[in-house]
């Protein structure tokens, strides 16, 4: 099936150069980082973790989001999303790999990365991480490729899969819950600090992994004969609808205890995203903007006349997709470290080096993605004709 | 291929196999009796000092300004070839000087006796007894020693992914941004230099203890810090422990600090 990936149009190859290029040039940069060191980022004695790690926490999500469709079609039988269940392994694998990549350019250093698994700490959320991720990867490579070859071959995948597939369903929920422990296991970090931090990373994941899937979907039907299906898209949309609900809901209990208990170890991280704190407020603008966008959002899936038009639900989707990831993204990582221990604030702001290579990260994993996406609809179609 | 040709490769293969499967057997079982063989040991330093958790008291009452510090931070950084880099966004910083709202927040009220207001208050790597950036490393680069409980660093092991500055309270932790080497004063060959991408932090001088020295901080310190163990009855801390009303940072973590302070 590989094949597939390298018979493709103008379109395809042009976009897929698009693509390489930026993964170069975030290559370029990352190289000056090796020979630097982690100084051309904006990150600082403060704040240790950045936007590297904000994009790996929110792509963790992501890889997490596909089990959504995973879910409803093995556990439930739900029929419909047979034609998008590889949508969503795929959408995962490329996801993982994305994650894996980040947490790569956010080592000091990276040749060392195998000391995890030579001197191993089993306390160590971290390594658990490592676990769990790797065997997500795993698991829907195998799971989404073999299922496509049976496809493709016309027969039904091989019985040994079956255990496997209902593993990768909590398996997914694993993963996330697991990268939520890295943070609110830690003393003195006030703003992560809350035993609902997994379940809000999960609401979210739930929320942004399906609506990029909506839009993959909706893209897949333009550019190829393979229609993923309306009812699917739709199905897809109020799995979308809930899980922003429930994300905002999850955020407002969050707000409620912070500021009616009125602790300032917990407080002043939601002040200084919100409204500023000492005279600092880069990221007053992006919070705000992110809650406008989740609102809207949910405004649009929930109400059954916006949901059902597909140009409005493409625009919801990709309001909640940047909502979810200024949140997620930009504001959680940022956030939980100002301000810092010592109860100063020195802003974070992340560097342009940084972007690039987290851009370049990005390609990469879309450049996997579409590959992936290519041989899927590939199969697809051949059955179709 | 014809089976009878496919036949004897595979017996080449399988015999080739055998010849020099002993041989490497052999080498292998010599070395597993080489290493009963006398092993190599540290012999302590007779003039070592031991402790089973090692703790100090800062008196604050006896700083009075940035004056009485500077010497402190000096020889620690000297002797442990501390880098000064510009960038505070960068900084290496074992040891240093801030206020009591910094120091103790949440202990802060709006209205502080003057003496707590003014005074320079030092501040480290607390040795915790129950570490919890020891539980955050991945790769067990950073540990608490058992011998005598302080929590050190193997530069050579961290892979740089800073879990353990997320999990510190207390901001002990710097990481190597760039290169230090270049802004090393004069370097100390008695003491490792880092190189980037690792994270480092004061280490109570475990390599002066072990040569019978006290931390460099507490030596210049003029009396106002006092080393010793916390497990000793007897011993110098525990006394000053016993007649004054100290404080820990952040004490309500559970982290169990082992720097008490004296205000």
């Amino acid at each position: 099936m590989l094949e597939l990936a390298i018979k493709g149009g103008k379109k395809y190859y042009g976009w897929m150069t698009f693509l390489m290029v930026i993964v170069g040039v975030g290559f370029l940069f990352y190289l000056k980082q090796l020979d630097f060191g982690l100084g051309i980022t904006g990150l600082s004695r403060d704040t240790s973790w950045g936007f590297y790690i904000a994009n790996f926490t929110f792509l963790v999500g992501v890889a997490a989001g596909g089990v959504m469709v995973v879910l409803p079609y093995y556990l439930h039988d739900y029929k419909a999303f047979g034609r998008v269940t590889i949508l969503g392994e795929f959408l995962a694998i490329a996801s993982v790999i994305m994650c894996v990549t980040f947490i790569l350019v956010d080592l000091g250093q990276p040749m060392r990365i195998f000391n995890v698994f030579i001197y191993p700490s089993l306390r160590s959320v971290l390594f658990w991480d490592t676990i769990v991720l790797n065997g997500y990867l795993f698991l829907n490579i195998i799971i989404g490729w073999n299922v496509l070859e049976a496809e493709h071959n016309n027969i039904h995948y091989q019985a040994w899969l079956k255990p496997l597939i209902y593993l990768s369903i909590p398996w997914a929920v694993s993963i996330h819950t697991v990268t939520a422990y890295l943070y609110c296991g830690l003393p003195g970090r006030g703003f992560w600090m809350t035993a609902i931090l997994a379940p809000r990373f999960l609401s979210s994941a739930f929320a942004a992994g399906p609506a990029l899937l909506i839009l993959c979907c909706l893209i897949i039907r333009r550019v190829s004969s393979f229609d993923p299906g309306r009812e699917q898209i739709q199905s897809l949309a109020k799995i979308v609808a809930y899980a922003i609900c429930v994300n905002v809901f999850f955020f407002l209990c969050e707000v409620f205890v912070v500021f009616y208990s009125n602790i300032p170890e917990h407080m002043d991280h939601i002040k200084y995203l919100f409204i500023g704190l000492h005279g600092h407020g880069a990221y007053v603008p992006w919070m705000w903007t992110s809650m406008a966008f989740m609102l809207i959002g949910i405004i649009l899936t929930v109400n059954p006349i916006t949901r059902k038009n597909e140009g409005v639900l493409a625009v919801a989707c990709v309001l909640i997709f940047l909502g979810t990831w200024i949140d997620k993204g930009l504001g959680m990582i940022a956030g939980g470290f100002t301000p810092s221990p010592l109860h100063e604030v020195n802003e974070y702001i992340p560097s342009l080096p940084e972007i690039v290579i987290a851009l370049g990260v990005w390609a990469m994993g879309f450049l996997v993605l579409t590959a992936l996406f290519k041989i899927a609809v590939g199969v697809k179609e051949e059955l179709r004709d | 291929m014809d089976s009878s040709r496919r036949h004897v490769l595979q017996l080449l293969g399988l015999s080739s196999l055998a010849l020099t499967a002993r041989p490497v057997l052999n080498a292998f079982a010599k070395e597993a009796e080489h290493t009963e063989e006398p092993k190599a040991v540290i012999k302590p330093n007779k003039k070592a000092l031991t402790a089973k958790q090692w703790a100090m008291v800062i008196d604050t009452r006896k700083f009075e300004s940035a004056d009485d510090v500077e010497p402190l931070v000096e020889a620690c950084d000297t002797i442990h070839n501390v880098p000064h880099l510009k960038n505070k966004r960068h900084e290496i910083k074992w040891i240093w000087e801030t206020h009591y709202h910094n120091a103790f927040p949440g202990k802060a009220g709006q209205f502080l006796s003057e003496a707590v207001e003014h005074t320079p208050f030092i501040v480290m790597c607390n040795h915790c007894e129950n570490p919890p950036c020891v539980r955050a490393c991945p790769t067990k680069a950073t540990f608490k020693r058992e011998s005598d409980g302080i929590v050190l660093m193997d530069f050579h092991r961290c892979i740089g992914c800073r879990f353990c500055m997320a999990a510190c309270p207390f901001g002990a932790r710097s990481f190597n941004y760039r290169d230090p080497r270049p802004f090393i004063k004069e370097t100390n060959p008695k003491f490792p230099t880092r190189m980037k991408g690792v994270v480092e932090k004061c280490n109570f001088c475990a390599e002066r203890l072990a040569e019978g020295q006290l931390p460099a901080c507490v030596e210049v310190s003029e009396g106002k810090l006092t080393f010793g163990d916390l497990y000793d009855p007897e011993s110098e801390v525990r006394e000053l422990i016993r007649t004054h009303y100290t404080i820990r940072r952040k004490q309500v973590l559970g982290t169990e600090p082992s720097v008490y302070y004296i205000v």
